[in-house]
């Protein structure tokens, strides 16, 4: 059910939620509504953001619809979230990509792959591509070294600063000192419960999701998820250090560092998103948003599909269709770096600076508002 | 989808707590169970989805619970709040029961968490419910399914076959039509008769329809009568209910915990002669706030307005709906609809009567007023500071006290002093045999949980025998 102001519902949600409290066990949300009794747009972008749509509260709550208080947190507050993603989105004139993640995703991909090939049968040429290559260097005969280095450099650095500048907005409106976010313990903490998804989990047994039952599946797909980002990451990573400090040229060793981060990332990567998309099928309608698909699905299948041409890839380097596998893999990665700022990824950033936030008001001391 | 056209061992008539764990605890003997729950699936539960916490005999502090809460106390605390309205025998056995309820709860789905926000003062001996009421229904139910217990919701138990305090089999609405149910043994877990209106103005008059009723609207004690007509002795207090004040545009049904005022101790309440009528301040909220629905509901139409100025925002529970707010006392008299020289002079009467003190919310503290009929004891300003704020108030029903007698083992006593064979109750509609009088914070549950295991483990065993 679309309602015409998300802001103004989610405020009077917030009010009769303050009167019961009883979800204070599930996650960081509802503690952090206790400190408050007014609740102004950017408390509310606040919380919104603070929340992991465990859908807890809602499978428990005693005024979920369709009793007339007619109780909604979760979806509320994921359109809520999607307002603040467009609203931080920099520049401004690409917030509608946040509308359109499906198309965007699936254009902006496949220029990147055009880009790259025009770019490999312009300066290497078709016969080139489609040879065989082996070696240290292989790569480099498809895309040359320098072209590599200047394109991903810097897609990669817009993508970071995009994200950087979405942060410092998101941050300067919640009203903590602009610094805040770098005190140590909070900060510390906020990494801790990003880290092991700690308010993905409803207090106890896991989120009632994808359906009413508690289940700490989810959270595993998550991790398999974000862990093998971070693990392909690392690859990426210790592939550079080869390269820029031994000298070592890209293709490594089967039992190399940098192939074995890839490989492990990479079937977290194929798993964790079709386990999350499994789950997002299978979902109940009605604490989640299924206009909010699109984003979701976007990225989850960039990342399965980035993940899998890399894998087929290491599969088939020493072939003749590694030239081709290469351009189309390094077209994914493109794809999803561009996308980076203005998709479903950005969740990860302005949760991030809310549990920052929690973490700070959680070191403050508690106002008593008596007793009932 | 139920099969009832077979003769289960055990049927349970509703679908709340106690029910649950009658049902749970007869399937797990090895008897086949049916339960009726009247309600649609969302509004399961009964009064059970409103609750929070459950009281448990502990020797020691827990996970949960902050330090002991052993048998005496325990039973100190319930002959203070029924004053003397209770049977000590299922009192004392329900709360040595209670002792494992914590683990055998815990084991069954439901989980537990420390004392909510503004209920630390029950943080010893009251255990809460991870996401409350609702979640332990849920988990319950989750529960019964996956042990085979048959659940069938929109059904509602309308007659009782019983012949020489035997009972035979159930008629049952569902869908329009009904139909008969036969079972081995019967467990009463349908709750009181607190959303029947009717019933109430048996007792209160035409006033009840100016009552609100804190939870569900499938209380309508339909089981509770037909045992009653069918010769079963009853207990507790026919005419009385709980009541407390609730902000007066409460839903008519299910409003539960968040259509409670916590601010009466910090104001005035008028009711709508713009007249005082009771000492607002005589002791702290949570030990007061259960004898304002009984207060209010003797007042003029059954409406109060609770009156504070700005001087203790911030102090309460925040309420739900928003105050009127008006600048001055006679604006405020009118836009709530009070005679504005009446509420002024009330208004101006008690501010002349206020005695100095410290004001001190956190203690029966030195603020009261002199010469005034009532006085306020405690926590009395001057009400001088605009804005000014006004909620109404009207009495809402929590419960009400009229069951049906049991024994130790849960069996429903006749009138003539005969045990049912097979009859068993459970929950609110026995209640009453215990909690005579007054309340005491999560007994109820306590209450459902221990005679809904026994009447589990009673119907299995003389189901199965």
């Amino acid at each position: 059910m679309p309602f015409a102001d998300p802001v103004t519902e989610a405020e009077r949600l917030m009010t009769i939620c303050n009167a019961c409290r009883y979800c204070e066990g599930h996650c960081a949300v509802f503690p952090a509504m206790e400190l408050r009794t007014v609740f102004p747009n950017n408390d509310l972008i606040y919380l919104a953001n603070l929340c992991h749509n465990c859908g807890s509260c809602y499978h428990h709550c005693q005024y979920a619809p369709p009793h007339e208080f007619s109780i909604n947190i979760p979806k509320t507050f994921a359109e809520l979230r999607a307002q603040s993603y467009r609203r931080y989105a920099w520049p401004a004139v690409f917030s509608g990509l946040f509308e359109r993640s499906g198309l965007a995703s699936g254009a902006i991909t496949a220029v990147s792959f055009g880009l790259l090939m025009l770019l490999s049968l312009g300066l290497v040429g078709p016969s080139v591509l489609s040879a065989r290559h082996l070696g240290g260097g292989a790569f480099y005969a498809i895309l040359p070294h320098d072209l590599m280095v200047v394109l991903f450099g810097a897609v990669s650095l817009y993508a970071l600063g995009v994200l950087a500048v979405g942060f410092l907005c998101f941050w300067r409106d919640m009203g903590e000192s602009p610094a805040g976010w770098v005190a140590s313990a909070p900060f510390a903490r906020a990494v801790w419960d990003a880290l092991r998804l700690r308010y993905l989990d409803g207090g106890a047994d896991g989120c009632t999701y994808p359906q009413e039952a508690p289940s700490r599946t989810r959270r595993w797909f998550h991790h398999l998820t974000f862990y093998g980002f971070l693990s392909c990451f690392a690859a990426t990573s210790v592939a550079a250090f080869y390269e820029y400090v031994f000298g070592w040229e890209a293709p490594y060793g089967l039992w190399s560092l940098p192939v074995v981060l890839g490989t492990v990332g990479g079937m977290g990567l194929l798993i964790g998103p079709v386990g999350l998309l499994w789950l997002k099928l299978r979902s109940d309608p009605e604490p989640n948003r299924r206009d909010q698909f699109p984003m979701d699905v976007a990225f989850l299948l960039l990342l399965f599909l980035t993940s899998l041409t890399g894998l087929i890839l290491l599969a088939l380097r020493t072939t003749p269709a590694m030239g081709s596998l290469l351009v189309l893999h390094l077209g994914f990665v493109l794809g999803l770096f561009l996308t980076l700022p203005y998709g479903k990824f950005v969740h990860a950033i302005y949760r991030f600076a809310a549990l920052i936030r929690y973490a700070i008001e959680r070191s403050r001391p508690v106002p008593r508002t008596g007793q009932e | 989808m139920a099969d009832m056209s077979r003769e289960y061992d055990v049927l349970v008539a509703g679908g709340g707590n106690a029910g649950l764990c009658a049902a749970i605890t007869a399937r797990q003997r090895g008897a086949s169970v049916l339960l009726l729950e009247c309600a649609p699936r969302f509004f399961r539960g009964g009064n059970s989805r409103h609750t929070r916490n459950l009281r448990y005999m502990h020797l020691r502090a827990d996970k949960i619970m902050t330090g002991a809460y052993p048998e005496d106390e325990f039973w100190e605390d319930l002959l203070r709040v029924t004053q003397g309205n209770t049977n000590e025998a299922l009192a004392r056995l329900t709360i040595r029961m209670s002792a494992d309820l914590g683990s055998w709860m815990t084991a069954h789905g439901v989980r537990f968490q420390p004392p909510l926000g503004g209920t630390l003062h029950l943080g010893r001996t009251n255990a809460f419910f991870l996401g409350g009421g609702k979640a332990l229904v849920n988990a319950y139910y989750r529960t019964a399914e996956r042990l085979g217990v048959e659940i069938a919701y929109d059904t509602e138990v309308h007659e009782l076959n019983i012949q020489d305090s035997v009972f035979s089999s159930a008629v049952v609405l569902q869908a329009g039509s009904s139909r008969k149910v036969k079972a081995r043994t019967f467990v009463a877990a349908a709750g009181g008769f607190e959303a029947n209106i009717p019933w109430l103005k048996e007792s209160w008059g035409e006033a009840a329809d100016n009552f609100i009723i804190r939870g569900t609207p499938y209380n309508t004690g339909r089981v509770l009568r037909v045992l009653l007509d069918k010769g079963v002795k009853p207990v507790g207090d026919a005419r009385q209910c709980h009541a407390v004040a609730v902000d007066g545009r409460a839903p008519k049904f299910d409003g539960g915990i968040v259509t409670r005022l916590d601010c009466v101790p910090f104001g005035i309440v008028v009711n709508r002669n713009a007249e005082r009528f009771y000492d607002e301040g005589e002791d702290f909220w949570p030990k007061r706030y259960a004898i304002w629905g009984r207060l209010v509901a003797q007042q003029p139409d059954q409406i109060a307005y609770v009156i504070i100025d700005s001087k203790p925002l911030g102090q309460f529970m925040p309420p739900v709906f928003p105050p009127v707010v008006a600048n001055s006392i006679r604006e405020l008299a009118h836009a709530v609809g009070l005679a504005p020289d009446g509420l002024e002079a009330t208004v101006s009467r008690y501010n002349r009567a206020v005695r100095s003190g410290t004001f001190d919310p956190t203690i029966l503290d030195s603020c009261g007023t002199q010469g005034l009929d009532p006085p306020k004891s405690h926590w009395a300003l001057p009400l001088d500071r605009p804005p000014f704020y006004a909620h109404s108030l009207r009495p809402g029903i929590t419960f009400t006290y009229l069951g049906v007698s049991v024994d130790e083992q849960a069996r429903v006593i006749m009138a003539d002093g005969k045990r049912a064979a097979n009859i068993l109750a459970a929950g609110e509609i026995m209640a009453g045999n215990i909690l005579g009088k007054g309340y005491l914070a999560g007994f109820g549950m306590t209450i459902g949980s221990v005679f809904g295991r026994i009447a589990g483990k009673e119907a299995a065993a003389h189901a199965v025998r």
